[in-house]
């Protein structure tokens, strides 16, 4: 039984502290050609620990400055980036990053990458072989792992940009897009490699992924956070209760899908109609 | 593709190349019949006289040995000093345009001050060789440190590198191809200043510039050979040495089109 609530206006008291959290946040970001653009603007939310929430808005939203925000790679103009109520302040091995581009290393071998990643995160050499070959067998790679990852079709590439970055144990998976750059199979392919690393963990991590894609987003996550153009705010949230793995087919995810793709474009005709009227 | 296939289609074309130059130098010798342009055949007997009276290998050998010398500490200072400017930026602003300065100074310009400052000796000319390749080094090192995609240093970054472990693990081998490059650039000039600094410091004895010296009075056959020495040892290291290294370093990354 699937339905969608909508919870903005009511915001329930979290019972416990938020495993990622944003206070007034606002991110300004220089353009190419020098402009100051806000890209955030005064955004609050919390991500609860263990749960699955996706970034929906139009490009340009603001939602990659978020996500540099909470990696720790760029430092908010005003307001707070929490942690487990401790302000970010860099990039931390208790948060992964999954980036449209996998980001591979080209000059090592796919297993090379994964093992770099727990090199880098301090885990012992003797240990690190095990757990990439691992990793690489959970996103059916372990026949790849002596090739160069430009030998990888597109789609398996990330999905070992996915084994590299869970395979450090991080608390938080931070997703820009990730699958933005993929062709349909793959995308669902790595759809549901996702959900069931999500699913499967027993110390259930936290996910929070950025997407433009609506079913993507009411497939994945407990919690679809719709954003405004830019500057980026929050407009609407929805909460899925739905049983996994979701289907697409299914009807009351249909209508999720439709209900809020109808408000996206509300937005993005809006904005259209804000820039014109400038 | 089998090995000689792969060979003849490599060797090919340059072959072809050089057996074409040959016959157009053989066909004006014979024209022009001058003791200036000797023909392919007599240059080859100077050549093979210079072989026997162990006067080439000799200055070959003396030769190599400088510029091997020069050539790595040129690599391992510009290296150096690339790093350090790619990793500071005041330092940046301050000697990049010293180093601009030294890159397009012509390297011949160096040799005066060399014999006023270390005599005409082996050291000036070495001197020479290096200032005259450092530069391009550095400025190789430096470039190819700062086009380093920044996808590759943010995820590195997430992934947890910072600071040295950040240049080691993920920077410096992201920029490899650019300071192979800078490699192969700098073998180049060091190559030309050396034998600009042995051609003009007479006292730098026996070497390969040294036999180009009109001044020892030497035949001209001796000259086109040693000049042909001197190129074919140019050609060989630079194709075999670093080309062959630049290609895999190229290939295992994906940035090869094989054609």
């Amino acid at each position: 039984m699937a339905d969608a609530i909508h919870t903005l206006a009511e915001r329930p008291s979290a019972p416990a502290e938020p495993k990622l959290a944003l206070r007034d946040l606002v991110v300004m970001r220089r353009t190419a050609s020098g402009e100051t653009i806000t890209a955030t603007d005064r955004l609050t939310f919390d991500v609860a620990q263990g749960e699955f929430v996706c970034l929906l808005g139009p490009s340009g939203c603001g939602k990659t400055s978020l996500l540099n925000v909470l990696a720790g790679l760029v430092m908010p103009s005003s307001g707070e980036a929490l942690l487990d109520g401790r302000p970010i302040t860099g990039p931390g091995p208790d948060r992964a990053v999954l980036f449209q581009e996998p980001a591979l290393f080209p000059w090592l071998s796919v297993l090379g990458n994964v093992e770099l990643g727990l090199e880098l995160t301090g885990v012992p050499a003797s240990a690190r072989r095990d757990i990439a070959q691992r990793w690489l067998a959970n996103v059916l790679l372990e026949r790849w792992a002596d090739a160069q990852p430009h030998e990888l079709s597109a789609g398996m590439r990330q999905r070992a940009a996915l084994a590299r970055a869970l395979a450090a144990d991080p608390d938080v998976l931070l997703g820009d897009e990730p699958f933005g750059a993929l062709d349909a199979q793959a995308r669902e392919l790595l759809q549901r490699e996702v959900q069931r690393f999500w699913v499967g963990s027993d110390d259930r991590k936290t996910f929070l992924f950025a997407t433009h894609n609506v079913r993507e987003a009411t497939l994945l996550a407990d919690r679809v956070l719709v954003m405004s153009a830019a500057p980026g705010r929050l407009l609407e949230e929805f909460r899925i209760h739905a049983p996994r793995p979701r289907d697409l087919d299914d009807v009351l995810i249909a209508r999720v899908v439709s209900e809020i793709h109808t408000l996206l474009m509300q937005e993005v005709d809006a904005s259209v109609a804000r820039e014109m009227a400038r | 593709m089998s090995r000689a296939r792969w060979l003849a289609e490599e060797l090919g074309p340059p072959l072809a190349g050089v057996v074409g130059l040959i016959a157009i130098w053989a066909i004006v010798a014979a024209v022009t019949d001058s003791a200036a342009i000797p023909s392919p055949s007599v240059v080859w007997s100077a050549f093979l006289d210079g072989i026997r009276d162990g006067s080439l290998p000799d200055a070959a050998i003396k030769t190599l040995i400088r510029l091997a010398f020069s050539f790595v500490v040129a690599v391992v200072s510009g290296t150096a000093l690339g790093l350090a400017l790619a990793l500071n930026g005041f330092a940046r602003r301050a000697i990049r345009p010293i180093v601009v300065a030294l890159q397009i100074t012509p390297f011949v310009a160096w040799v005066p001050l060399a014999v006023i400052w270390f005599g005409a000796t082996e050291r000036a000319v070495v001197f020479v060789a290096i200032v005259g390749s450092f530069p391009s080094m550095a400025l190789a090192t430096l470039q190819a440190i700062r086009q380093v995609p920044p996808l590759y240093e943010r995820a590195g970054r997430t992934l947890g590198a910072r600071g040295w472990s950040l240049y080691r693990k993920v920077i410096v081998p992201a920029a490899l191809p650019g300071v192979m490059a800078g490699l192969q650039q700098a073998w180049g000039f060091a190559w030309k200043a050396l034998m600009a600094g042995e051609l003009i410091v007479a006292a730098a004895h026996a070497g390969l510039g040294h036999l180009l010296d009109p001044r020892r009075g030497a035949s001209v056959p001796t000259l086109f050979a040693a000049l042909a020495v001197i190129v074919v040892i140019g050609v060989a290291v630079d194709y075999l040495l670093f080309g062959q290294l630049d290609r895999r370093i190229r290939r295992r990354r994906g940035l090869l089109v094989e054609t």
